[in-house]
């Protein structure tokens, strides 16, 4: 029977599969039945993984997160019809880039905030507002999400934040001085503020 | 349910496989969108994820008679015939789908399901409508007839 098989699989060689879905993806990309289309976006800060819905952007994650992980939770969270096209995640590669050159203060790309819930939410959306370089404690974002002493759970939605960089967590730091924690690691946080030159 | 992504990756070289032994290359690339492109659509009403194999053979499959039919209504040109799709393979000689083509519908479509497909027989029953036994008897022949022509 191998012998079969074997004459089956050339006549099917690999490079064709390869073609077969390159086309069946770009027409997915056109006729837009997908609801997350991600791609990878190299950084400063190593390979983020960017995922939008038509509403926005959805997730934005650190390698460390894994990227099966990441998918898994979109999959359960957002949609499974997720395909990687990275036409569709072309504005936001874009404005990260100039993010990280330093040319960009502002995200414009919208963000779609499927992921979070209830309070999480108001705290991420106090944080969408902290301006470039600038810090807040975690007790003044609680206090914009309207409870001033939930400081520790607000602490808890940054730490939860799926779309960091974007919603700039890390301008959330300690009353008394100290950094704070961070999703993608301290390290990252401090490379960050000082790109925005909140450090100097 | 996998990210899409995952089970395109997953199922996408079996599918291709077997719609090239169904509808020869040509046709296969146009099945093989068609085949993704509805499972697609359909991925978020699917409840059960554990025969995502089984179920993407049976669109693809329907796909490929699809194809069949609408091949049987146009009128058919000469270099249509499989000759002029039909490429050698790592021996020099045609691709086993060519010899594939000449079996009766039932034992192209059993056989395909069971070994390009890679299918266990209730499977591949199940996506054919018919009884496992028919399943196995077509395969057989199936079977039968390519060796008499390979050897």
């Amino acid at each position: 029977m191998s012998e079969i098989e074997r004459a089956f699989r050339a006549a099917a060689p690999a490079e064709e599969v390869e073609e077969a879905v390159a086309n069946f993806l770009r027409r997915a990309e056109r006729e837009g039945p997908a609801e997350v289309a991600y791609a990878e976006a190299d950084s400063p800060l190593g390979m983020l993984l960017v995922a939008v819905t038509p509403r926005g952007l959805v997730r934005l994650a650190y390698p460390n997160e894994g990227q099966d992980e990441v998918l898994g939770e979109l999959a359960a969270g957002v949609s499974p019809r997720i395909l990687r096209l990275e036409g569709k995640t072309d504005d936001v590669r874009r404005e990260l880039g100039e993010y990280f050159e330093g040319r960009r203060r502002r995200f414009e790309v919208p963000v779609d905030w499927a992921l979070t819930r209830g309070f999480t939410r108001k705290v991420l959306r106090a944080t969408a507002r902290i301006p470039y370089g600038a810090l807040r404690t975690y007790r003044e974002v609680a206090s914009r999400a309207g409870n001033e002493r939930a400081y520790r759970a607000a602490g808890n939605a940054l730490g939860s934040n799926p779309i960091p960089i974007v919603v700039p967590c890390h301008r959330v730091v300690h009353t008394g001085g100290g950094l704070g924690g961070y999703t993608g690691g301290l390290e990252r946080k401090e490379f960050l503020l000082e790109l925005e030159g909140a450090l100097e | 349910m996998p990210p899409f992504q995952r089970f395109l990756e997953e199922h996408g070289e079996p599918v291709y496989r077997f719609l090239v032994a169904s509808v020869g290359p040509e046709e296969a690339q146009d099945c093989f969108q068609e085949t993704f492109l509805a499972a697609l659509r359909a991925y978020p009403r699917l409840r059960d994820a554990a025969n995502l194999r089984s179920w993407v053979m049976t669109i693809a499959h329907r796909k490929a008679l699809d194809s069949h039919r609408s091949r049987r209504r146009r009128p058919e040109p000469v270099a249509s015939v499989p000759d002029a799709s039909g490429r050698p393979d790592e021996d020099g000689d045609p691709g086993v789908w060519r010899r594939v083509q000449t079996l009766p519908a039932k034992q192209r479509e059993a056989v395909v399901l069971r070994y390009v497909g890679d299918m266990p027989y209730h499977d591949v029953a199940r996506t054919m409508g018919t009884s496992e036994a028919a399943a196995r008897q077509n395969v057989r022949l199936a079977l039968r007839k390519l060796r008499e022509v390979m050897t």
